[in-house]
C-alpha cells in the first residue's frame, strides 16, 4: 500500500476511534443540555469517576476489564440521580453564569477528591489478552483496542437510536426538547424524564471514561481537560440532537487526529478552528434549532 | 376614577424625579470609596517585604475589574477572558525580546491597543449570540491563540516562554528594585487610572445601557438601543484593560508563558469576580485580594485541598451570597431586621424537612459506601492507620458521608427555607 494512503487510512481509523470515544461521552450531555438548557460543566467529572471506579474494580478486586465498564456506568448513573434530585434541580431556572458555577465548583471539587486518593500520576488498567495486540483485518493490521472501541461505539449508536427514534419514551425526548412547554401540557413529565436521560448520560459519560483510560489515560485533571472537547462536540451538534452530537463527534474527532498526525506542533488548534468556523456559520450548531 | 388617576400621575412624577436624582447623584464620590486605596498605599508601608504579592494582587484586580465590565455590567459570560490578558503579556514580552522596545509606558499603550483589537475583532463575531455559544467562543478563542502561539513557538518562545525581559526605568528614572517598591506604586498608580475610567464608563447613559442589555435584551432591542454595537464596544474597552493588566504581569514578573492563555486563568478571574461581587466595581477588589490571601496560604498547606475549597466556595457562594462578599457585607450592614426575624420564626421542622433530611442522609452514605470500595487503590498507607479492613472501611465511609450529607442539607435548612417549598414541587 503506498505510503499517503496508508497515512490516510490511519487517521480514519484513529480518527474514528476517538469520534466514538467524544460521541458516548458527550452523547449524555446534549440531549440533557436539550433538554433543560442546564449548562453542565461537571459533565467530564462523571466520566473521570467512570474511570476511576473501572481502574479500581480491576486493579484491586480483580473484576475484568468488561464488567467494571458494565458497573462503572451504572454505579456513576445512580450517583448522578441523587445529584440531579438534591442539587442540580435548584438550578434549572438560575442563569447560565449561576450554572456555570455551581458545576464548575463541583468539578474542581470531584478533581481535588480524586487527587487525594488516587494521586495525580496517570492510572493504567489490566486488558484481557483479546484486546491486546492487533487485530487484521484483510488489507491491513489495526491495534485490536480500537476496533473494540469503534465496535462498542457502532453498537451503543444503534442502541440509541433505536431508542430514540423507535420507542415511545425517545419519542418524549423528542418532544420536550423541542418544546418542553406543550409536552408538559399533554401529560409528559418532564422532570422525571430528565432525570432519566440524566442518568443515561452520566452512565454513558461513565463507560466513555472506562474506555478512555487505555486510549488517552486517567488523570484526575481529565474532568475539565476533556470537557473543553464535550462541550464542543455538544456545541458544534447542536443541543439535545443525537444526529448532530454523531456527526460533531465524527468531523471534530477525525480533524483532531489528523491534525496531530499532519501538523503535530499545531496541537489542538484544528479543532477549535473548525469549531470556531462552524458557529459563526450556524450558531445553534450542524441540526440545533435556531 | 379622577382622584386615582391624579395620585398616579403624581406617583408618576415622584418615581421619575426619584428616578432622575438617582442617576444624577449616584456617581458622586462616597467617603467610603476612598477605604481600598488607602488600605493598598497602608499596605506598601506595612508588608515592604511582601511587594511582590502586592504587585499580583493588584493585576489581578485590575483583571477582575476588567471581567467585571462586561459580565457585570452587560452580563457577558465569558470563560476565555485570559485571551486578552494574555495578548497584552505577550505585546510586552515580543516588544522587548523581539523589538528590544523596554520603556514601560508606551508598551502599556501598545498592549491596549493589540488586546483592543483582539477584543474588538472576536467581539464582532461574538456577540451576536448570547449563552452557550458565547461561553464555547470565548472559550475557543483563549485557546485557539494558546495554540497559536505553541505553534510559532520560533516567535513566542512555545511554554518555555519569553524569560529574563529587562525593562527599562520608569519615565527614564525610577529602576525596578529587586523587592518591587517601585512596580507597587506603578501599578497602583496604573489600577487608579483604570478605575476611574471603569467608573465613568458605568455611571454614564452607555453603562445604563449595558445594564439594561443584561436585564433585559429583548427590551432593549425594542426600545431601539443599538445592541450589538454597545456590547462591541464595551467588549472592546474590557479587552484592552485585560491587557494592561497582562503587559503589567509581564512587566513585573520579567517573563512570560503561553500558561497565561490557561482556561485555568480564566476561571481564577472568574472566581474572584464572584467571590467579590459582580456589578459592584469594588467587587473585583475585595474579591481579588480575598482569593489571593486565600491561595497564599492554602495552597502552600496542599495545592488539593486549595482546589478543592475553590470548588466549595463557588458552590456556596452560587447558593448563599449569590451578590459575593459585597452584597453578603451590605446585607449585613443594613440589618433588614423584620425579614430576619421572620427568617428565624419560620426555622422550625417540619416533616418534610425530616424526610428531606433522612434522603440526603441516605445519599451521602450511598456514596461513602461506593467511596469505601474504589479508595482500596492509591495512596493505602493513608488509610491503613485507621481501617484496613474492605467492611470497616465501607462503614465508616458511609457513616462519614452520611453526616456530612445531612449538615449540609441542615445548613441549607437554616439559611434558606428552599429545599422543603421546592421538593414538593412535583
Amino acid at each position: 500500500m503506498p505510503q499517503y494512503a496508508n497515512i490516510a487510512v490511519s487517521i480514519l481509523f484513529d480518527g474514528l476511534a476517538y469520534a466514538m470515544f467524544l460521541f458516548i461521552t458527550s452523547v449524555g450531555l446534549s440531549v440533557t443540555m436539550g433538554l433543560m438548557n442546564f449548562v453542565n460543566l461537571a459533565h467530564g467529572a462523571f466520566a473521570m469517576v467512570g474511570g476511576y471506579i473501572v481502574v479500581s474494580l480491576t486493579r484491586s478486586y480483580g473484576v475484568g476489564f468488561i464488567p467494571s465498564l458494565i458497573i462503572a456506568a451504572v454505579l456513576v448513573a445512580l450517583i448522578s440521580v441523587r445529584f440531579e434530585r438534591r442539587l442540580y434541580r435548584r438550578f434549572y431556572r438560575a442563569t447560565d453564569l449561576e450554572q456555570v458555577l455551581l458545576t464548575i465548583g463541583l468539578a474542581f471539587m470531584a478533581i481535588a477528591t480524586f487527587t487525594y486518593f488516587y494521586g495525580p500520576i496517570p492510572k493504567s488498567v489490566p486488558l484481557p489478552d483479546w484486546l491486546q495486540g492487533s487485530v487484521n483485518l484483510g488489507f491491513r493490521s489495526f491495534p485490536a483496542y480500537r476496533v473494540f472501541m469503534i465496535a462498542v461505539g457502532a453498537a451503543l449508536i444503534a442502541v440509541l437510536w433505536y431508542g430514540f427514534e423507535r420507542t415511545n419514551i425517545g419519542a418524549m425526548i423528542r418532544a420536550a426538547v423541542d418544546n418542553r412547554r406543550m409536552a408538559e401540557s399533554i401529560g409528559i413529565n418532564v422532570d422525571r424524564l430528565f432525570t432519566l436521560t440524566f442518568a443515561l448520560g452520566s452512565g454513558l459519560a461513565a463507560l466513555g471514561g472506562g474506555l478512555a483510560i487505555q486510549l488517552l489515560g486517567l488523570n484526575p485533571n481529565f474532568a475539565l481537560l476533556y470537557l473543553v472537547l464535550f462541550l464542543i462536540v455538544v456545541a458544534v451538534g447542536g443541543l439535545g440532537s443525537l444526529k448532530g452530537t454523531l456527526l460533531a463527534a465524527l468531523v471534530l474527532g477525525i480533524i483532531d487526529t489528523a491534525g496531530k498526525y499532519l501538523l503535530a506542533d499545531a496541537g489542538g488548534f484544528f479543532i477549535y478552528a473548525v469549531t470556531v468556523i462552524v458557529l459563526l456559520i450556524k450558531p445553534a450548531g450542524f441540526y440545533g434549532r435556531e | 376614577m379622577a382622584v386615582s388617576d391624579k395620585s398616579a400621575a403624581l406617583a408618576t412624577a415622584g418615581a421619575r424625579e426619584r428616578a432622575a436624582h438617582y442617576l444624577v447623584s449616584r456617581h458622586r464620590f462616597r467617603p467610603a470609596e476612598a477605604l481600598p486605596w488607602l488600605l493598598a498605599i497602608a499596605a506598601f508601608f506595612l508588608f515592604p517585604d511582601r511587594m511582590t504579592f502586592g504587585n499580583q494582587a493588584l493585576i489581578m484586580v485590575m483583571f477582575a475589574l476588567s471581567l467585571d465590565l462586561i459580565l457585570g455590567y452587560a452580563g457577558i459570560v465569558s470563560l476565555g477572558h485570559a485571551a486578552f490578558f494574555g495578548v497584552g503579556a505577550y505585546t510586552v514580552g515580543l516588544l522587548i525580546a523581539r523589538l528590544g522596545w523596554s520603556e514601560p509606558l508606551s508598551s502599556l499603550v501598545a498592549a491596549a491597543a493589540m488586546a483592543g483589537l483582539t477584543g474588538f475583532v472576536t467581539g464582532w463575531f461574538i456577540l451576536r449570540y448570547r449563552g452557550l455559544t458565547v461561553i464555547m467562543l470565548t472559550l475557543a478563542t483563549a485557546i485557539m491563540l494558546q495554540e497559536a502561539g505553541n505553534l510559532r513557538s520560533d516567535i513566542s518562545g512555545g511554554y518555555d516562554g519569553l524569560p529574563g525581559l529587562v525593562i527599562s526605568p520608569l519615565f527614564g528614572v525610577f529602576d525596578y528594585d529587586l523587592y518591587g517598591h517601585v512596580n507597587y506604586l506603578y501599578v497602583l498608580g496604573v489600577l487608579a487610572v483604570i478605575f476611574y475610567i471603569v467608573r465613568r464608563i458605568v455611571y454614564s447613559p452607555f453603562g445604563q445601557a449595558l445594564t439594561g442589555i443584561r436585564e433585559n435584551v429583548r427590551r432593549m432591542n425594542a426600545i431601539g438601543s443599538p445592541v450589538h454595537r454597545r456590547l462591541v464596544t464595551v467588549y472592546t474597552i474590557s479587552a484592552a484593560i485585560a491587557g494592561i493588566a497582562g503587559a503589567l504581569f509581564t512587566q513585573t514578573n520579567a517573563y512570560v508563558t503561553l500558561t497565561v492563555f490557561d482556561f485555568d486563568n480564566s476561571a481564577k478571574v472568574m472566581v474572584m469576580l464572584i467571590l467579590g461581587g459582580t456589578g459592584r466595581l469594588y467587587g473585583a477588589f475585595i474579591g481579588a485580594v480575598v482569593y489571593m490571601v486565600l491561595e497564599d496560604h492554602l495552597s502552600k498547606l496542599s495545592p488539593t485541598f486549595w482546589q478543592f475549597g475553590i470548588g466549595l466556595l463557588l458552590i456556596l457562594a452560587v447558593l448563599f451570597a449569590p451578590r459575593g462578599l459585597l452584597g453578603l457585607a451590605e446585607d449585613v450592614v443594613r440589618r433588614d431586621r423584620p425579614r430576619r426575624e421572620a427568617r428565624a420564626r419560620r426555622l422550625v421542622f417540619k416533616r418534610e424537612d425530616w424526610n428531606a433530611l433522612t434522603v440526603s442522609a441516605l445519599d451521602g452514605a450511598m456514596i461513602g459506601f461506593i467511596a469505601g470500595f474504589a479508595v482500596n487503590f492509591g495512596q493505602t498507607d493513608l488509610m491503613s492507620e485507621y481501617i484496613t479492613s474492605l467492611p470497616g472501611r465501607v462503614l465508616v465511609f458511609a457513616g462519614f458521608g452520611a453526616v456530612i450529607a445531612a449538615s449540609i442539607n441542615v445548613v441549607y435548612l437554616a439559611l434558606t427555607r428552599r429545599v422543603a417549598a421546592e421538593d414538593r414541587v412535583p
